[in-house]
Parts: C-alpha cells; structure tokens; sequence
C-alpha cells in the first residue's frame, strides 16, 4: 500500500481540526497555546506534502517561514502568559475579559 | 521723462511703508515732513512729463512696467495721457499742498506717523487708480482708495461715530464695486482684455449697443458709489468725521471724482449707449438737486461743505451724462482747487473756535483770521459762480452743454440753474454765519489766525481757485484743446455759438448773483432767522433719507442676521453637527456588544468565519 498524498492531507486536517477544538474548548492559556502550535504544525505538513507532490521548493520554504514565525510568536506569547500568570496567579482565558466594550 | 513716472506711484508708497515701519521711531514732525517729501517728489517728477504733453512736444504713451496676468491683457502699465497727467497734477498737486496743512493741523495727535502713512498710502493708491492703462489696474486702485479712505475716516476710531462713519462709506462704496465688478467681468467676455487700448480702438465694431448699455450701466453703478451719487450718497456726509484735510484731499478734490474719471476714461464705451448717457444725467442732476437742498439747513460747517461736495459732483456727473466729458472733467479740476480750499479754510476755522463746528456759534471771524477770511472768500465766490472765479466758467460749460442737446435736457438744464441759485444761498449763508455779523462765540474761546503751514496752502489753492477758469473760457479753449488725444473717436460736441453762450452764461451770473444777494440780506441781519418752517427741520433731517434706508435696507439685514445667528446656525447647523454625533454615539454603543473580551469567543467568531468563507469559496469555484 503506498501512501498517498491525500494522507498527509486527511492527517493534517485532523490535526488542525483537533487544534481549533482546542482552541475552542480549553479554558488554560497555556493549552491554547499547545493547540494554535498544533494548527500551525498541520499546515506545515500541507505545504510540505503538497510541495513534494507536485515538485516546487515554494512550500517548502513557505514551511520553514512558518517555523521562524511560530519560534518567534512562542517566545512573546509565553512571555505574555508568564506575566499575566505572575499578576493574576492564573492562566484561565475566562478571567481575562478586561477588554470588554 | 516718463521713464520716471513709474516713481509717482512707488515714492508714496515707499513714503507710507517708511511712516508704517519706522513712524514712532522718527516721530512727529519729522514723519509728516517725510510723506510731504516723498509726494512733492512725485510730482516734481510727474510735472516735466506734464509740460511736454501740454507743449505738445511729447504725445500720450503706454509705459510698460511689468507683466501682472498676462492671461487677461493686464500688465502694471502706465497710460500717459493728458487725462492721466491732469488727474496727476491734481492729486500729487493739491495732496502736497494737503500734506503740508496737515503738518500743522495733525500737531499733538497720538497716532500723527500713522496719519501720514495713511495719507501717502491714500496718494499711491490713487495715482495707480489715474496711470492705470487697464481696467484691472484701474480697479486695484479704486479699491485702494476705498480702503485709505475707510482707514481715515475712521482715523479717530474711540470716536464711536467715527468708527461707524468708516463702515459706513466702507460698506456703501462696496454695493459700488459690486457694478464695478460685474462690468469688468462683461468686459472680458465681450472683449478678452481689459486693455485700454484694445478696447476703446474696438469697442464699437465688437459689442452691440445692449452690451455697452450693461456694461455703462454697471460702470456707473459704481462711479455712484465712489461719487456719492443718489442713491447711495448717504456715506459722504459721514465721512466728514475724519479729520478735516483728509476731508479736503480724499472728501472733496481727489477719491470722490474718480468716479467722474472712470467715466471720462470709458468715454468711448459710454457714447455707444446714450441710454446710460441719459440715466447718468438725470442721476447727476437730481443728486445735485437733492445735495443742495440739504445743505441749505445744515448748521455745521463740514456737514455745508459734504452736501455741496455732492451737489458739485452731481454737477460733474451731468457733464459726463451729456457727452461733455471737457467740460465734466474741467469742473473736477476746477472744483477741486475751490472745495479743497473751502475744507482747508473751514478746518483752519474749526482750529481756531478749539473743534468748535457749529455756525450758529460763529461769527465775525473776518477781523480774527484774515488770511483764512480772504482765501475762503475767493471759494466761496468761485463755487457761487461769480465771474471770473474758476467755477463759473467749469459750471456754466456744463450747463451751456446740457442746453446745447435740447429736447428733455432743457429740464436738466432749469434744474442746474436752480441748483446754482441754491449754492450760491446756502455758500452766502455758510460764508456770512461765520465771518460776518458780530462774535457769536463765548468768551474763554480765543479764535486767531492759523499757523504758515496751514496759511500758505490756503494761498497757493486760493491763487488756483481766481485762475484756474482762464484756462478755458470761450475765447481760448486751451483746456479742451489740452485734453483732446484723450477723448479721441469720442463725438465732439458742437460747442454753443459765442452769442448763446454769452446770454446763457449771462442768465447763470444773474441767478448766481441773485443767490448771493438773497443769503446775503437774510443773514446779515444783527440776529440770525430763525429757520424753523417745515422745510428747514425737514431739510436739516436731511429729508429722512438715512432713516429711510434705515428702515428698509438696515433693519431687515440686521434681522437676517440675527435669524442667521440664532436659528440658522444655532438650530439648523448646530442641530445638524449634534445629531451627526449622537448617531455615530448610538451605532458605537451597539458595536460594543461585540467586544465581549471573551478571547474564545472571538476565536469561534474566526473559526467560523474560516468554515463560511472556505464554504463560499467552493461553491463560487464550482468545487460543489
């Protein structure tokens, strides 16, 4: 059985399915966070598959683009939820609805 | 010599920037011998240009300065001709003579630098308003004038009457500027130029008679306003709250005949519509009319001056209307040399009585002041019309003229002969109530004669006011001779045979002197008459016509304003902007509902969003 691209995709989608639930669902900063990664790696593995299946270094580095971003959003975003976590001593979204109009 | 004439406008100009600038630092009387300076300069300059076209060794010439629009024919440019050169020697003439009394009568005043910046500026602007060789110069000018003239009317502006006074002739000369305005607009389309030149040498083969009859029409429009012709006379009476040589310089001889100039300048283009040729006339002789009705009961002596001022305007006005622009223009010469030395001789009274303006408080000045006695005596006699003072000969060229069309002018022509009896009373009555008869002042009032700064402008006006007539008498038409090149392909109009004019001149002698006669017996008597029938309060009141306007122009304005102030903008405009913002208040409130501050709610509101627009997007490509 060879595996096709349309495996890479079906994964990739229940990855980035699993990391809206996330999302969505929990209620810890933190674990949002974990989530949104993962959102971010499935789409990784669409640009690589695709890339690879039809020949073009495009999304491959459209990929390694990605990374960089994430490395970067993962040092301000822990550094957000550190501070906030420091002041409120929690991390639950919920809580934090300051903003509210 | 005319390479230096561009100086005529920029000396006074220069000498005004000077008094603005540096005027405190130089102080009084420094600062006026300056302005007196830089305007005999310019017509020291201005007179070898004047003689070589008056020997006729020069011929009139268009001096190019610089381009200004060139889009519309107007360049800053200089028409020299005998016209200009005339109005020229009037206004740096008599302006120096002004500059000098002013010397001496401006003595001790707070804002003295200020007054002969004023007074310079005033003489630039109207020397532009007189070389201009293009209407859009022309009409720089004749704005000028009208700002140097609202700034000196209200020279004295704590004097709340002063101050309104300046608004007044402001305002009014404006309704005047606005025909001006319009005209010169009409101009330009007909012609595409404002040219002198251009379009005085086309004017007849490019615009129909309708064209030229809107376009006089709305020039005059705006000599009415500048000349203080009825209806919009109303201002000139007011402006005497300026001190007086302004009243003499701006009030009388030079600004208030720019409106007769601009008419004779357009002569070309006013011979082409002899409707407005008579609409000019009868506006002229009723404003002469009615000004010299009013003057009769004025009791102070500017307030005399002002209406006569007027009425000799109308006077002027009526030489142009006819076709007469010599002789319409030769009774502006004329009258500004006898009306310059009345104000002069008239300020030198009130400086002697301690601002005292008033006639019934007067009297018996001859003995106190016998040079102002004698020069004002000369005036007086000239704007009677007694021969041979210089107004009998301009005033009786006007009315020979208007005789001479016949058929309705005749009218014209009776009513100027009733208005030189007028004159020739209320001049007497002016004359006698304050040299003659015995001392009606009080006692801690010292009158005496003024000083030489203010004498010897009174001598040298009162030599031209004797002479200035010979210039042109019927046996010597040197004048007219004179002002030819400027009114060519004008119409000449036949001039009256010798006889004619001799028995009309005679007819005018007589009436003058009959008017002389009659003030003469009524006010020489020891008491002064009583003057209280119906016609003389009414009169005084100046038959009402201020209330009049009052009431129908001033009154509705100032309740449009105040409607425009208080509904208009405090209802419809404020209402509008406070409603504007309350609705954008109400939409944001509603807005707001969406900031829940719920982070995972704004995340499902993406989520979503992503699912619609994906679905969206396969259905619009056809995927489905």
């Amino acid at each position: 059985m060879t595996i096709t691209i349309t495996w890479f995709l079906l994964l990739a989608a229940a990855l980035f399915s699993i990391g809206v639930a996330g999302v969505l669902i929990r209620r810890n900063a933190l674990v949002m966070f974990m989530s949104i990664e993962l959102m971010l790696n499935a789409v990784n593995l669409t640009f690589v598959a695709v890339s690879n299946e039809l020949g073009l270094i495009e999304g491959q580095v459209a990929a390694l683009f990605v990374m960089v971003v994430a490395a970067a959003e993962v040092t301000i975003g822990l550094a957000i939820i550190v501070a906030v976590f420091r002041t409120r001593s929690s991390a639950n979204v919920d809580e934090l609805a300051e903003m509210k109009g | 010599m005319t390479d230096l004439l561009w100086l005529v406008i920029a000396l006074p100009l220069f000498g005004a920037t000077i008094n603005l600038l540096f005027g405190k630092r130089i102080g009084e009387p420094i600062s006026g011998w300056l302005g007196l300076g830089f305007v005999g300069l310019a017509w020291a300059i201005a007179v070898p240009a004047t003689l070589s076209l008056v020997s006729g060794s020069a011929h009139p010439e268009t001096i190019y300065l610089f381009s200004w629009i060139p889009a519309v024919g107007a360049d800053i440019a200089i028409l020299w001709d005998p016209l200009a050169a005339l109005m020229t020697m009037i206004v740096t003439g008599i302006g120096s003579l002004i500059h000098l009394y002013s010397i001496g009568y401006m003595r001790g005043d707070e804002r003295y630098p200020r007054y002969f910046a004023f007074l310079n500026l005033f003489i630039a602007s109207m020397m532009m308003l007189v070389l201009a060789a293009n209407y859009a110069m022309m009409f720089i000018g004749w704005e000028l004038v009208g700002l140097c003239s609202y700034l000196l009317i209200s020279f004295w502006f704590t004097k709340p009457s002063a101050a309104a006074a300046g608004k007044k002739a402001f305002i009014v000369n404006r309704i005047g500027d606005w025909g001006f305005l319009v005209a010169l607009m009409i101009v330009f389309a007909s012609f595409g130029t404002f040219d002198f030149g251009a379009i005085f040498a086309s004017g007849p083969t490019v615009i129909t008679v309708g064209t030229a009859t809107a376009i006089t029409l709305l020039l005059f429009v705006g000599a009415v306003g500048k000349s203080a012709q009825i209806p919009l006379y109303i201002w000139l009476p007011d402006a005497m709250e300026g001190p007086t040589p302004v009243s003499a310089l701006i009030h009388a001889a030079t600004m208030v005949t720019a409106g007769v100039f601009m008419i004779a300048r357009s002569a070309v283009l006013f011979e082409m519509a002899p409707v407005t040729g008579a609409v000019v006339a009868i506006v002229g002789t009723a404003t002469a009319l009615l000004a010299a009705l009013i003057a009769i009961a004025q009791t102070d002596i500017k307030k005399v001056l002002a209406y006569s001022t007027i009425s000799q305007l109308g006077y002027m006005v009526l030489g142009v209307g006819v076709g007469a622009y010599t002789a319409g223009v030769f009774h502006l010469t004329t009258h500004a040399f006898f009306k310059a030395l009345l104000f002069l001789g008239a300020g030198s009274v009130i400086h002697a009585m301690a601002d005292e303006q008033d006639m019934r408080n007067m009297g018996g000045l001859a003995k106190k002041m016998p040079i102002t006695f004698i020069t004002m005596g000369a005036a007086w006699l000239a704007i009677s019309g007694m021969f041979p003072f210089s107004g009998f000969w301009s005033k009786d060229e006007i009315l020979g003229a208007t005789f001479a069309r016949g058929g309705g002018f005749v009218v014209l022509w009776l009513i100027g002969l009733l208005v030189a009896l007028l004159t020739a009373f209320y001049m007497t009555r002016l004359f006698v109530m304050t040299f003659m008869g015995k001392a009606r002042w009080s006692e801690d009032v010292h009158p005496h004669e003024s000083p030489a700064s203010m004498t010897i402008p009174l001598v040298v006006l009162g030599f031209f006011t004797v002479s200035a007539g010979f210039v042109n008498t019927p046996v010597r038409l040197a004048f007219e001779h004179f002002l030819e090149t400027s009114f060519e392909g004008v119409p000449h109009i036949e001039g009256l045979s010798f006889g004619l004019f001799s028995a009309l001149a005679g007819v005018t002698l007589v009436v003058a002197t009959a008017g002389i006669v009659w003030g003469w017996h009524k006010y020489s008597r020891a008491e002064l008459p009583a003057e209280d029938g119906t016609f003389w309060q009414r009169s005084r009141a100046a038959f009402g016509v201020d209330d009049f306007y009052g009431r129908t122009i001033v009154a509705p304005g100032r309740k449009a304003s105040e409607w425009a102030a208080e509904t208009m903008d405090t209802k419809v405009l404020d209402g509008t902007a406070h409603g504007v913002g309350s609705g954008i208040r109400g939409l944001g409130d509603v807005l707001a509902r969406f900031q829940t501050g719920q982070v995972r709610g704004y995340a499902g509101g993406v989520a979503v969003a992503g699912v619609v627009l994906i679905v969206v997007f396969l259905v619009v490509g056809g995927g489905i």
